[in-house]
């Protein structure tokens, strides 16, 4: 158990990598741009980096570090939620109706907005019928949650292979670039970020019952927490923070996963800490993973779902393996 | 004069449409120690988790310190009773300080984090089923029996004055099993504790506990004082298999024909 100064510590060095990965996206790229310049342009002083800096790399890596940190918590969520150290914010087929509706949007050629839009819808969509189905008959189990969010996420993945095999040729890439997660397209920073901050305020007073629920759900009601209240709010929460992710860069694999277990692995199952510290690094490996899919083969830019990937498999066998049996 | 620990009224407990027990009629005050005793199946654990107001009762009520067990915060019943569930799974990583200290959490503001006073009140229970020494282990690293008794501690540590334990001996080695047993008799002598437990063995209940509850898995209930109670004829009919009775001295041992 962290005692509270030492979460602390934990949280503020968190913070600084989290600082050092905004510092990297904004410098690095086809257009380098001096730490001085950097540190210019967001004091508000006159430079010729402004623009560089201020409209384009700023805004996307805020949105990047939203979404990394909104899929980290809700990874982190759906894993107390389920009791299931497997589980991610797919697993419950959430990215999957997201997946659908941004499909459709795009075969039929909707704008961005449309686009974003019909994610949304099918998101929620997902989230209802797995509620609904998982719900039926009031068991409400782990089991059972698992099991409908899984065939549902397999009916979704259907549904999208089936539109990008009769898709025309001149969509496709993009399609792909979505599903595979992709911060290029993403409109607007700010949704994610206000997402993210609302989540975290409303998960966070509920951390300490979170940590009985991972226990066992008869544990937990018998140590006095309202058991059932408590899924039902960490289920939606954790939909619509899945959901407001994908709506914005598409379906990011890996982060919601590998970044709560990075952060178990090296602080403890305390979801007091686990939580924001999983926002903080779940954000800064987005920030990061982001800053190389677009230097990397500059000016083409990679998926950045492909990157997170490449970067936490690594770190997280790493990890595994010197934790002590 | 205080309510008593736990009271049934005209309870009735229903295992997948089938009533198990109807109705019940049942008062424990401070220091009482009841065993419940019955078949696999009979709906001991159920009806157990309906005392303990984890399962809504399908007609009557329980009453944990004067209150309608349904009516209470989940907060509130967790400071009047603890329970010791019979299956425990652990997922996730933890080591047996922190699962200990689990149980201070009714004791515990929302944002109040486990204090050094927690931690001694978390410590000394670990002692009491002797696993000093033994914090910072992981608990998937321990044995079955250590398992149990940690679970034992963590009820220790929420400090509630009834406790319902549901087959608190499983996994412990006879040495433990007494240990246990004498730890929970010893909180009802001397802190006042209510104790009501499920147990397999009919010598032990009638050594450890004052009265017992015999549960036939048809509705039917007896209750009554252990001597009274625990005889070779009423536990050959619960058991559905003959049994002989062995007096040595106060204590009663019972031996399959």
């Amino acid at each position: 158990m962290p005692s509270r100064r030492r979460a602390f510590l934990i949280l503020a060095s968190l913070c600084l990598l989290a600082l050092a990965s905004f510092g990297l996206a904004l410098m690095v790229g086809s257009f380098k741009v001096a730490p001085a310049d950097v540190l210019a342009a967001l004091l508000g002083q006159e430079g010729s980096a402004n623009d560089v800096v201020l409209q384009l790399r700023l805004p996307r890596a805020i949105a990047g570090f939203a979404c990394g940190g909104l899929l980290a918590l809700a990874g982190a969520l759906m894993q107390v939620l389920l009791r299931n150290p497997l589980a991610d914010p797919y697993v419950l087929g959430i990215s999957g109706g997201a997946g659908v509706g941004a499909m459709f949007a795009m075969m039929i050629g909707l704008p961005t907005l449309g686009i974003d839009g019909l994610a949304f819808v099918g998101a929620l969509g997902a989230m209802i019928l797995v509620f609904g189905l998982a719900h039926g008959d009031g068991s409400w189990t782990q089991t059972r949650l698992l099991l409908t969010g899984v065939i549902v996420a397999a009916g979704c993945g259907a549904l999208v292979a089936l539109m990008l095999s009769i898709a025309p040729e001149t969509k496709l890439r993009g399609m792909l670039f979505w599903l595979m997660g992709d911060l290029g397209q993403s409109a607007q920073w700010w949704p994610p970020l206000i997402c993210l901050g609302v989540a975290l305020v409303l998960a966070m007073p509920f951390a300490r019952e979170l940590n009985l629920l991972a226990r066992g759900m008869m544990q937990a009601q018998a140590l006095g927490v309202a058991v059932n209240r408590l899924r039902y709010a960490i289920f939606f929460l954790a939909s619509l923070a899945t959901a407001s992710s994908v709506t914005t860069a598409g379906s990011i694999g890996f982060v919601g996963l590998i970044v709560p277990h990075l952060v178990r692995l090296a602080t403890g199952n305390d979801q007091r800490l686990l939580l924001p510290a999983s926002v903080l690094a779940g954000g800064s490996l987005l920030v990061l993973a982001d800053t190389l899919a677009r230097t990397l083969i500059a000016p083409q830019q990679l998926p950045v779902g492909v990157l997170t990937a490449l970067i936490g498999v690594p770190v997280f066998l790493f990890l595994l393996s010197r934790q002590p049996k | 004069m205080n309510p008593a620990l736990l009271e049934t009224r005209q309870l009735a407990v229903d295992i997948g449409g089938r009533r198990v027990v109807n109705p019940l009629n049942l008062i424990l005050n401070k220091g009482e120690r009841l065993a419940i005793l019955g078949r696999n199946g009979a709906g001991k654990s159920t009806l157990l988790s309906t005392l303990a107001g984890l399962r809504e009762p399908a007609a009557g009520c329980v009453l944990l310190g004067g209150e309608d067990s349904q009516l209470i915060a989940p907060r509130v019943a967790a400071t009047r009773r603890a329970w010791l569930g019979q299956f425990q799974s652990d997922p996730f990583g933890s080591s047996v300080l922190e699962t200990a200290l689990t149980g201070r959490h009714p004791h515990l503001g929302r944002w109040d984090w486990e204090s050094t006073g927690d931690a001694e009140i978390a410590r000394s229970a670990l002692k009491a089923v002797g696993l000093e020494g033994m914090e910072q282990r992981q608990i998937h690293t321990l044995s079955g029996g250590e398992r149990q008794r940690l679970s034992i501690a963590t009820l220790l540590t929420q400090a509630a004055p009834l406790y319902l334990l549901d087959e608190p001996l499983s996994h412990l080695d006879l040495n433990h099993q007494i240990a246990v047993l004498e730890l929970f008799a010893g909180a009802a002598r001397d802190c006042g504790a209510g104790v009501v437990m499920v147990l397999h063995d009919p010598a032990l209940a009638h050594r450890f506990c004052d009265r017992a509850l015999l549960i036939h898995g048809d509705g039917r209930t007896e209750i009554g004082t252990v001597d009274a109670i625990l005889t070779a004829k009423n536990l050959s009919e619960l058991y559905g298999y003959p049994l002989r009775q062995i007096e040595d001295g106060s204590r009663r041992c019972f031996i399959p024909e």
